[in-house]
């Protein structure tokens, strides 16, 4: 295939995603300027970090007044997982130079990973650059504009913020996780995360985010280790 | 000027992450309890967010069926887990939420 077919093929592929992340994007920007972010930053976060669930979460923790080093520390920790789809698309990208590397590495998100992966595992890598190139500019886009959608909501309904929209955050949140509770360990992650969060509110900087997130992690870790031994013995 | 650098700070950690392996190669390694304990981040940081506000949004422990953000909590989860429908369970428990709001 040639480059240019290969980049709308990437594209295309990625149209469920692209829908699927417009009501982020949209609830995004709304509840950025709800938190007190100017527009100009609200959509330097799309562009510059562009990482939904890191996003939302560090508008909440903005509007919370967390301290700079935690907001920091929670990205690192919410984005980690790209690493493991870095090192996953590695062997696919053995002949791409380092201009293509770069700019690629940007715009890894959890949706292109998913359709560049599975295409490169069913179809091979060929011309994969391409490919990835098409959806990361797909996705990039998309996010952009609906993040420039939910700014402009947010400014054009005064006092959006005040008619409970810190619930939008509560139910988009809370919407994601449930389906994944099924899973005992995750269930158990989650059950220890808000516990120590529940009592542990208020604690300067915002630091109980991040004490929940660690205790809900070992908890979720050793739930899974318990049940392997059982499967053992 | 804070919000810049929050936003800064947040772009290069992130692109740093993404770049990892793509970018620096086989010089890094991944152990294996750390991608065991990725799996539960998600999990863990968004129910910590979740919790408190729903149980005490307004910094005391409010457990009465009066109270729409626990009410709203239920409600999205509800719906998501049984619907696995995320939209669906984030406009319902918004309006909801909403209704409660308006009424009480």
């Amino acid at each position: 295939m040639k480059p240019f077919a290969l980049l709308l093929a990437g594209a295309r592929d990625s149209l469920p995603m692209l829908v699927g992340a417009a009501p982020f994007g949209v609830i995004f920007g709304t509840l950025a300027v709800g938190a007190g972010l100017s527009a100009g930053a609200t959509l330097a976060m799309s562009a510059f970090v562009f990482a939904g669930s890191s996003q939302f979460v560090a508008v909440s923790l903005i509007g919370a007044g967390a301290a700079l080093p935690v907001i920091w520390l929670t990205t690192f920790v919410v984005n980690l997982r790209h690493a493991l789809y870095s090192a996953t698309l590695l062997p696919y990208a053995r002949d791409w130079s380092a201009r293509w590397r770069w700019p690629l590495a940007f715009w890894l998100t959890d949706e292109t990973f998913a359709v560049v992966e599975h295409r490169f595992r069913s179809q091979g890598a060929a011309g994969g650059q391409w490919y990835q190139l098409g959806s990361s500019l797909a996705m990039y886009l998309n996010w952009f504009l609906w993040s420039v959608v939910g700014v402009w909501l947010g400014k054009a309904v005064p006092g959006l913020a005040g008619w409970g929209l810190d619930f939008a955050m509560v139910a988009t949140f809370t919407a994601i996780v449930a389906p994944q509770l099924k899973k005992r360990p995750a269930l158990a992650a989650a059950a220890a995360a808000g516990a120590v969060a529940l009592l542990a509110r208020g604690l300067p900087y915002k630091l109980d985010l991040m004490l929940a997130a660690l205790v809900g992690v070992l908890a979720g870790v050793a739930c899974e280790r318990l049940a392997e031994r059982r499967a053992a013995a | 000027m804070t919000i810049w650098l929050t936003i800064a700070g947040m772009a290069l950690l992130t692109v740093l992450i993404r770049a990892s392996f793509l970018v620096f190669g086989q010089r890094l390694s991944f152990p294996a309890w750390l991608n065991r304990a990725l799996h539960y981040v998600p999990a863990a940081v968004l129910t910590a967010l979740v919790v408190p506000m729903a149980l005490a949004p307004q910094g005391t422990l409010d457990l009465s069926p009066a109270n729409p953000y626990l009410v709203g909590t239920l409600v999205a989860g509800a719906v998501a887990l049984l619907t696995r429908r995320t939209l669906l369970a984030i406009v319902v428990s918004f309006a909801l939420y909403g209704a409660l709001r308006w009424l009480g």
